[in-house]
């Protein structure tokens, strides 16, 4: 793809764009990664802790607390968004804050919050899964595939 | 008047009578918070939705240049207004509350000389007395409609730039006290095929340096002529790429007199990654902070280049490339302040 662009362009522009890369500053990927791990990890720590807490002080068995556990992660996260502090950890963490189960809360929340002003049915309503919308569609399209493929595998095993 | 290809000169020299610049509270942090004329320290502007606290800005900025004038808004012939929103629901919106005759103006970043340029042209041209040329930008609602919700956490690269949260404004009279309007040069649209929208100084770059060469050109100019050259909103990287980009065409503008409003701004402040931009970048600057130092005599002439970059969120999701302008207007300091 990217070489398909690269073809389109005049020499012109291969030559300016050669010199742009040069002017710019470039991503800091290893420390992005490290701050990615950190906060990655420590919001699912939280998570372990949160479902530790549900075991043993309410009584839920491993497989019940995950639920309620997602649904504490899920709030928080909304709430830190609403309070507008959500996206300032996320831009110094990046994927750490977008890959778990808050990130997905974070981008229905603002996305809701960002088009309350358009009204409740065709502003929230219409805007919430703006963001969210594909990761949706595309996980449960391909948790079908998988599913498929893995009946299959049965079947002929 | 035409001289050369592209390039407008103002014989009658149409006089900047009144400027001015609002911002918002991060633009109140910034160095250049002293040459704004009100700072507002909450983002809503006490308005339900970033667009109508946008469409307060201008209006404000629009009453502040009209009454630094000494004029009434009845005086005013037409107001030549833009902004970044959707059918430019900002600068027709303010139009409707001030109620003087108005062009809307779509240049992108751009906007704020395309208007400043047009507005010395219907003044030198008898076409008006007194036109109000004037833009705004803010940071929520260009956030919300190009990029992602504002509240959304996503990280951004480091040649992203901060949409600035201000208006500026100016009133163009064909007499009166005040900098003067003496040329224009009209860019052509220039697309380097950067498709980037998180890198707009690297798209806009080659338009200002296309503008640059055309107005030194079709005016038969020193590259030295002017005390300040100014761009819109490069940021660092647009500015880096310029001053390498400059020499390399046998521009050679003295690089320290070159500079650029979107790393004016807000200094250095690394929350803004590259430095801001939008209308409000290049209007607030030149409308507050450069022309009050040339009131001040800080420098005779000043050549201020508003690049903009062309792009629409569907524009950008189709995989087209950025394709940049650029608009270059021509500021004296009245001549008798000289002495």
């Amino acid at each position: 793809m990217a070489d398909q662009k690269k073809k389109k362009l005049t020499p012109t522009q291969q030559q300016y764009q050669q010199l742009a890369k040069r002017h710019e500053p470039p991503r800091p990927l290893l420390k992005n990664f490290v701050r990615a791990f950190l906060v990655g990890g420590l919001i699912c720590l939280l998570g372990q802790a949160i479902q530790e807490g549900f075991i043993h002080y309410f009584h839920f068995t491993e497989k019940t607390a995950g639920n309620p556990t997602v649904a504490v992660l899920i709030f928080l996260s909304a709430l830190l968004t609403g309070l507008g502090v959500y996206d300032r950890i996320a831009q110094w963490a990046g994927a750490g804050t977008s890959v778990p189960v808050t990130g997905f809360a974070n981008s229905i929340a603002s996305a809701a919050i960002e088009h309350r002003s358009e009204g409740f049915v065709l502003g929230v309503g219409g805007n919430m899964f703006r963001l969210a919308g594909s990761v949706i569609v595309f996980g449960v399209t391909s948790a079908f595939v998988i599913g498929l493929i893995k009946t299959l595998i049965r079947m002929g095993g | 008047m035409r001289q050369g290809h592209q390039s407008w000169v103002f014989p009658s020299r149409p006089v900047i009578v009144g400027s001015a610049a609002i911002g918002g509270p991060f633009e109140a942090k910034g160095p250049l918070a002293d040459d704004f004329d009100t700072l507002h320290g909450d983002l809503m502007m006490g308005q339900d939705s970033w667009e109508k606290a946008e469409k307060v800005l201008l209006e404000e900025a629009c009453d502040k240049a009209v009454e630094k004038a000494t004029l009434r808004k009845d005086d005013i012939h037409f107001l030549l207004a833009g902004d970044l929103t959707n059918q430019l629901i900002t600068a027709s919106f303010s139009a409707r509350t001030l109620g003087i005759p108005y062009l809307g103006l779509f240049g992108a970043c751009s906007t704020a000389m395309e208007s400043l340029a047009l507005g010395a042209l219907l003044v030198d041209s008898q076409s008006a007395d007194y036109v109000l040329a004037a833009t705004a930008s803010h940071n929520g609602s260009a956030e919300k409609q190009y990029r992602y919700p504002t509240e959304y956490g996503s990280q951004k690269p480091p040649t992203a730039q901060w949409t600035v949260t201000g208006a500026g404004a100016a009133v163009v009279a064909r007499q009166g006290k005040g900098p003067q309007v003496v040329a224009a040069t009209i860019g052509r649209v220039v697309d380097m095929g950067l498709s980037d929208p998180f890198n707009m100084g690297a798209a806009m770059a080659p338009a200002a340096l296309a503008t640059l060469e055309a107005h030194f050109r079709d005016l038969g100019l020193p590259h030295d002529h002017y005390d300040l050259v100014v761009t819109g909103d490069l940021g660092k990287v647009g500015h880096s790429i310029l001053s390498e980009l400059l020499p390399k065409h046998n521009l050679h503008i003295p690089l320290d007199r070159y500079q650029d409003c979107g790393r004016m701004i807000y200094g250095d402040n690394p929350t803004v990654w590259s430095g801001g931009s939008g209308c409000g970048c290049v209007a607030t600057v030149t409308y507050g902070h450069l022309l009050n130092r040339m009131r001040a005599g800080a420098w005779k002439r000043m050549l201020v280049v508003a690049t903009g970059a062309l792009l629409s969120p569907i524009s950008y999701q189709q995989g087209e490339s950025i394709p940049c302008i650029a608009h270059a207007v021509a500021i004296e300091a009245e001549p008798n302040e000289e002495g």
